[in-house]
């Protein structure tokens, strides 16, 4: 299920380049999972912007998303107090996998805030969440400490090794053992490197090109080994087998 | 109380309001969001023969005040439709539908409308003639008046329902395709389906849409909709449901008083999919604050 209502931004702050925190109060019960995400009306702009729910309680929803174009330029400006008129409870979001123990929660860039979530929910439901967290350069890292915080082990990367492991999030994975399970989100490529570098199963979150972000338009639609699939409804998030590269 | 029904080739609906093809689906995640009987009626996704992908991704694209669309008629294909969509809508719907209907050569048409004349649920027929002819060199059926005059000929004798030619704007004389429809004994004229357009990526410096152009629609393109409805409207002798760009019910009633006799919503929907349920609950108050009591009595008044 998903909803429209009136949102108030609570908090807008930068967190790392180009990238931003912003908290929002209001009705939050049509969220029912990590990896969902709310479709944001910015004045001034015609269409929504999409962007996945990093965490959420009973009234507020944290969203960290990118300065990319104009739309994201206005939501940088925003301040505490500013009304927005959203969509909730987009998306299928991921699954906390049966009997998976030992799961790795890997990241890339934007891709990280839903694996928060993710990695919050996975603790609840009883497992031990290693994460990867692989970012450009040192001024792009975020979050490293609040996934710590879950208690989680957490491995960062970036690509050319200003900050923690140099190189891609599978460059980690190589060298763990024993883990059971994956759940990411992150860029294309990094998604098809991570189902190339795991024996196990998983599930990836996906981006696409959105018109309404609720199942409307057709607009984000893929094909996949158990049919078509509309990446706002039927996505965002894919398990491993069914996707077509 | 004011007067909002009007009719259709004899089908009276409660309101003109009509969500546009292809921004409405089969109905079914709009009715998550409110009961969808309160719409005059409502057109279903554009159909054809064999269920249909569509175009590559990226299929959208924005403008400032509208957007881009290149889903390229993905749908399940009419026997889906017939077996699947429709056998679903009614536990949502207690109204009849239009059925957008396309194909990509007479044969086609002629084969998708005959079945779906036969469906009650089906208050009118919606022919999309801006499919590439596959016979004719890939133009659109709908830029070539001897093309729309044949199929809607051809269906016309296969039909018993009301049908309305769905035009494309995208030509240099809609007029002129406008008659070619009514010539071939269309009931109605649907109008204007979305403009040719294109954005560029300054990133890649490559066309945002995967298939390079797409149809553009959105309140941008409202002027230029409005200034078409007038001109087919007051040129030929059958209704015609005006639409593009149309959000609110200043929009319907604008439509309506440049010819049309019902008004579609498209991308309004997309972005507040409350679009037509608030313009359906705006429209009294606007029609008494413009001195309106009854819809029929704008319909061409410009």
């Amino acid at each position: 299920m998903y909803k429209r209502d009136i949102y108030t931004v609570l908090e807008n702050k930068k967190i790392a380049k180009d990238v931003f925190l912003m908290v929002l109060e209001g009705d939050t019960q049509y969220i029912t999972a990590p990896g969902q995400f709310i479709n944001i009306l910015v004045e001034g702009f015609y269409l929504r912007r999409p962007i996945s729910i990093c965490d959420w309680d009973d009234k507020t929803i944290t969203i960290i998303y990118k300065v990319v174009g104009k739309g994201t330029e206005a939501m940088a400006e925003m301040t505490a107090g500013k009304k927005l008129d959203i969509l909730t409870g987009l998306g299928n979001g991921f699954t906390a996998q049966e009997g998976s123990t030992k799961p790795l929660v890997i990241g890339g860039g934007v891709g990280a805030p839903p694996m928060y979530g993710v990695a919050k929910h996975l603790i609840e439901k009883g497992a031990k969440p290693t994460v990867i967290l692989g970012f450009t350069s040192k001024d792009d890292v975020f979050y490293e400490e609040e996934f710590k915080a879950l208690g989680c082990d957490v491995y960062v990367t970036t690509n050319d090794g200003s900050y923690g492991t140099k190189g891609f999030v599978t460059d980690v994975i190589k060298t763990l053992e024993g883990y059971d399970y994956f759940y990411t989100c992150g860029p294309l490529p990094m998604l098809k490197a991570i189902a190339g570098a795991t024996e196990c199963s998983g599930q990836l979150s996906f981006e696409e090109r959105m018109g309404c972000g609720f199942g409307g338009c057709m607009g984000c639609s893929c094909k996949t080994l158990t049919g078509n699939k509309r990446i706002c409804t039927e996505g965002p998030v894919l398990v491993k087998e069914e996707i077509i590269w | 109380m004011v007067n909002t029904k009007v009719t259709l080739s004899g089908w009276e609906l409660d309101n003109p309001v009509i969500p546009a093809s292809g921004t409405f689906n089969f109905g079914k995640e709009f009715a998550d969001f409110y009961d969808i009987n309160i719409l005059g009626t409502f057109s279903f996704k554009g159909t054809t023969k064999e269920p249909k992908f569509g175009n590559p991704t990226p299929r959208i694209a924005e403008t400032p005040m509208g957007m881009i669309n290149s889903v390229g008629l993905q749908n399940p294909g009419i026997h889906a439709v017939i077996e699947h969509e429709l056998p679903e809508l009614k536990k949502i719907f207690n109204k009849k539908v239009i059925a957008n209907i396309s194909g990509y050569s007479v044969e086609e048409y002629v084969y998708n409308c005959q079945l779906i004349d036969k469906e009650d649920q089906v208050g009118i027929i919606e022919v999309n003639v801006s499919c590439p002819n596959v016979h004719g060199g890939g133009m659109a059926f709908g830029t070539d008046p001897k093309n729309v005059y044949e199929v809607t000929k051809a269906v016309k004798a296969v039909t018993t329902k009301p049908v309305y030619i769905k035009l494309s704007p995208n030509v240099t004389d809609i007029v002129e395709i406008a008659k070619a429809a009514e010539a071939g004994g269309a009931d109605g004229i649907s109008m204007i389906n979305t403009l040719l357009g294109m954005r560029i990526d300054l990133k890649t410096k490559k066309p945002i849409i995967a298939n390079k152009m797409g149809g553009f629609s959105g309140p941008a393109i409202f002027p230029v909709a409005l200034r078409m409805v007038y001109q087919v409207s007051h040129a030929v002798n059958i209704p015609v449901i005006g639409m593009g760009g149309v959000s609110s019910a200043e929009d319907v009633i604008e439509m309506m008083m440049a010819g049309a006799t019902a008004v579609q919503v498209g991308a309004a929907n997309l972005v507040n999919p409350y679009a037509c349920k608030e313009i359906i609950e705006d429209l009294p108050r606007v029609m008494e604050k413009y001195g309106i009591k009854d819809l029929n009595d704008i319909i061409g008044i410009a």
